[in-house]
């Protein structure tokens, strides 16, 4: 199947910020699904941004019923469009706070179940809009509300969790990570992930210009950082074996840290060398265990020194 | 209009919300240095920029929030913010 | 009419079959498990062609009915106390979303203290969820309140989901001869379900968005009528089903003895029955006593109750709950408050009687001295208790 790049199911007049990476999301998974899906999201930014009563974005059949139970609402869609032998699509589209921590019972059931939906987490790291507090999937050392940097803190003290394996380990045929910085990537695996059967997973990583405390024309470049540092890695996983990541060639993951406010306090007042060594540590070990450094020839020295 | 039952509506509407007011900076598209990529088209998160006829790349000022995306992404730098004079 | 003697809970899981669900998502809870475990094996069976989602909690069998309904599909669960309020929020949701449902509840005590047994604390809990409630007496009316739950719910004039409440063990687990209808017959009283509007490509809605305080309240509102026109859309699809099928339920209220009552016996459920044969025994003695039982909790018959109620001398309420706190230094259930709010301004004592918590058996003669305690004005508290352990 291929993707109508100029298809617009996502409307315009949404209230996400200016540059929001969830909204980019938004629209281009609509892209990749088509008309014939229903969407099933869960509460948080998306959902507020996009259907204020009476002014949705969703040109698709859209439901929301609460925070936590998106993937079994979207298993009863799914049960219902089988009996009365309907073909649309279902998709949930979740924010990390739905996904790595509240709703996890439910997307276990379901995924359990085998009901054929596809999950995209839009993960922007934190639960965004209750006002920045931390989630499963905010990563080490962010500073959230609820895990503000302070005199004895440098932020949220525990990694990431790893969501993408947890969901393979249900026996998912497919899942896949993406960022909204590399919108054909990110269309493809929401194509691949819909058109496999079975429950599949995408996690997209979606800037947050507000929550991490970047210009909003900068959520691409931070996205791209993101993935050239080794902090966000893109890669699939078919029937729970990698099969293909996105290779790059390594920065220092300072590079992406700088660029926000919500690690501003390793650098500032002063730089907190050993934390960002931990972080460093982070990437590293992503490296290690998805080998997607692009190792260059070394530099020539130039003539003559 | 009536309330439907139940908190439901038909999509159509979000577009009576104009967020091109919030914008404070404005894109100015340079369609000579447009290389037609149509990266801008692709990223921007209002989906406002549209392909004209002519197949240059123009946003919809009433939606355009002026955040700035497209001209950053903008591999030929066709696209450059001015503060907007309201 | 054929009589079948049949336990409760395969009698409901049969009417279930007749109403064809196409989804069934429910999670097993004491004293609610029979019905479940029966509509498997119905469907197992192929004698039901639905999808039987076997979900990890009862969280998510409600949001899964919510999932089925919202696309078009009928559906049913059954739950009881702990799983029912395990599904507070999806409950009040579902209301709020006008999607019909009919879900049985085997009605339990909630923990804690955790108890299994029979109590009505845990649908009265949830009666300001939007959800109508029917209470049945006995198997063959909790078994005919489905039938009557889905006509109404389905109802455009209604479209709320509905609890048929029947007691826990009491009725669940008692064989009692019932009227299975045929399919054929529920088919002619049951429509196939019509959705008022649903997900669906061809035409595309948003559902379940948010409202700012601009049209909050407005929604509140409209649901709320939708409860009040349940009234009468009850009292329709009762009378029609006495019509069809002998068997009339069009009375919110019933009223049992009650010519020339001094003093009338306020209850719902399977109490109902012990409590009959207390009235018989007690007019034998020539005492003025009858009782009305409450059919529809939510919404609540409050000209229906008055009416039945005319000419009484005083009022005894039998609670199969608390309501925790209520009522000052007395306490209280929560039927009783809308009993008195039902009869405001009538100079016509009304008592509380909280009764039967947790299973503990209630006997004619505790009826009978509940009487005798509300003709000596002595109520408003818990009866029963066993002094030696306090
Ligand atoms: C049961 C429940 N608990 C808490 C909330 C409050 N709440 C609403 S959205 C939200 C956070 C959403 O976070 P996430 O899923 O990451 O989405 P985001 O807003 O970041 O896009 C929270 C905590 C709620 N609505 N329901
Ligand atoms: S707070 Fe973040 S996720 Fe929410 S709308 Fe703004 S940019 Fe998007
Ligand atoms: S400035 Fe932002 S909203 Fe305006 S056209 Fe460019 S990307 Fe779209
Ligand atoms: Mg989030």
């Amino acid at each position: 199947m291929a993707i109508d790049k100029t298809c617009e199911l996502f409307d315009c007049g949404h209230r996400a910020c200016g540059g929001c990476g969830a909204s980019m999301a938004a629209r281009l998974l609509l892209k990749a699904s088509g008309p014939e899906t229903i969407v099933v999201s869960s509460t948080g930014c998306m959902e507020v941004f996009s259907t204020p009563y009476p002014e949705t974005a969703w040109k698709v059949p859209w439901i929301h019923s609460l925070f936590e139970n998106a993937s079994a609402v979207a298993s009863g869609i799914e049960s219902a469009l089988k009996q009365q032998g309907r073909s649309e699509k279902v998709v949930v589209v979740a924010g990390d706070g739905a996904t790595f921590d509240i709703g996890v019972l439910c997307i276990s059931g379901a995924f359990e179940r085998g009901h054929d939906i596809t999950y995209i987490c839009y993960d922007n790291e934190a639960y965004m809009n209750t006002g920045i507090q931390r989630s499963g999937a905010t990563p080490f050392d962010a500073s959230t509300t609820t895990s503000p940097a302070g005199r004895v803190s440098f932020g949220n003290k525990h990694p990431k969790k790893d969501m993408p394996r947890i969901l393979a380990a249900h026996g998912s045929p497919y899942v896949a990570t993406a960022s909204v910085a590399y919108p054909a990537d990110f269309m493809q695996k929401v194509e691949r992930a819909i058109s496999t059967e079975g429950p599949t997973y995408v996690q997209v990583h979606a800037p947050c210009c507000t929550g991490w405390g970047f210009d909003g024309a900068k959520t691409v470049a931070i996205g791209k950082l993101a993935i050239e540092t080794g902090l966000w890695v893109n890669y699939e996983l078919v029937d729970g074996e990698v099969a293909k990541v996105k290779k790059v060639v390594k920065k220092p993951v300072e590079e992406y840290l700088k660029e926000q406010k919500r690690f501003r306090h390793l650098f500032k007042p002063k730089l907190q060398e050993e934390e960002i060594a931990k972080i460093q540590a982070i990437a590293d070990r992503n490296f290690e265990r998805y080998g997607h450094e692009i190792r260059l020839p070394p530099k020539k020295a130039p003539e003559g020194a | 209009m009536p309330l439907n039952e139940g908190c439901v509506a038909a999509p159509g509407r979000a577009r009576d919300n104009r967020t091109g007011s919030w914008r404070v900076f404005i894109p100015k598209f340079d369609h000579e240095a447009c290389s037609k990529c149509g990266m801008c088209q692709l990223i921007c998160p209002e989906g406002c920029i549209q392909e004209t006829g002519e197949n240059e790349f123009v946003p919809d000022y009433d939606y355009c929030k002026g955040c700035g995306l497209c001209a950053e992404e903008c591999p030929k730098g066709a696209i450059t913010m001015e503060q907007e004079e309201k | 009419m054929a009589l079948e003697i049949m336990e409760g809970s395969i009698a409901i899981a049969q009417a279930v079959r007749r109403c064809r669900p196409q989804v069934v998502a429910a999670y097993p809870i004491t004293p609610q498990t029979h019905i479940v475990e029966a509509l498997a094996e119905i469907v197992a069976n192929g004698e039901l062609s639905a999808d039987y989602i076997t979900v990890e909690s009862e969280f998510s069998a409600l949001s899964a009915c919510e999932g089925a309904v919202a696309a078009g599909s009928r559906a049913y669960s059954a739950t009881t106390s702990q799983g029912l309020a395990l599904m507070f929020e999806v409950c009040f949701n579902m209301a709020g979303m006008r999607l019909p449902l009919v879900m049985t509840i085997a009605n339990r005590a909630m923990g804690a203290p955790l108890s299994i047994w029979n109590d009505q604390q845990d649908s009265i809990a949830l009666r300001d969820a939007g959800w109508l409630q029917l209470y049945a007496e006995d198997n063959q009316e909790a078994v005919d309140l489905h039938y009557i739950g889905y006509r109404v719910a389905e109802d455009h004039r209604v479209l709320l989901p509905v609890m048929v409440c029947f007691d826990g063990f009491v009725l669940s687990h008692t064989y009692e001869p019932v009227d299975m209808l045929t399919q054929e017959e529920v088919d002619a009283y049951l429509p196939p379900f019509v959705p008022k509007f649903m997900l669906d490509a061809k035409n595309p809605v948003s559902m379940g968005m948010y409202a700012t305080p601009d049209y909050y309240p407005e929604f509140r509102y409209e649901t709320d009528l939708a409860q009040k026109r349940a009234l009468e859309v009850i009292r329709e699809a009762g009378r029609e089903f006495g019509e069809q099928f002998g068997r009339d339920y069009s009375a919110l209220v019933e009223s049992y003895r009650m010519d020339d009552a001094e003093t009338a016996i306020i209850a719902m459920g399977s109490i109902c029955g012990t409590t009959k044969e207390a009235v018989d025994e007690m007019r034998d003695a020539g005492k003025r006593v009858g009782l009305v039982r409450l059919r529809t909790f939510r919404p609540f018959p409050t000209e229906d109750l008055r009416e039945a109620l005319s000419g009484v001398s005083r009022v005894a309420v039998l609670d199969r709950n608390v309501s925790l706190g209520a009522g000052g230094t007395v306490h209280r259930g929560a039927v009783v408050l809308e009993v008195k709010d039902a009869l405001y301004g009538e100079p016509i004592p009304v008592l509380d009687y909280v009764i039967g918590l947790g299973g503990r058996d209630v006997r004619i003669e505790d009826i009978k001295r509940v009487v005798e305690l509300c003709e000596a004005g002595d109520g408003d508290r818990f009866y029963g208790l066993r002094t030696e352990v306090l």
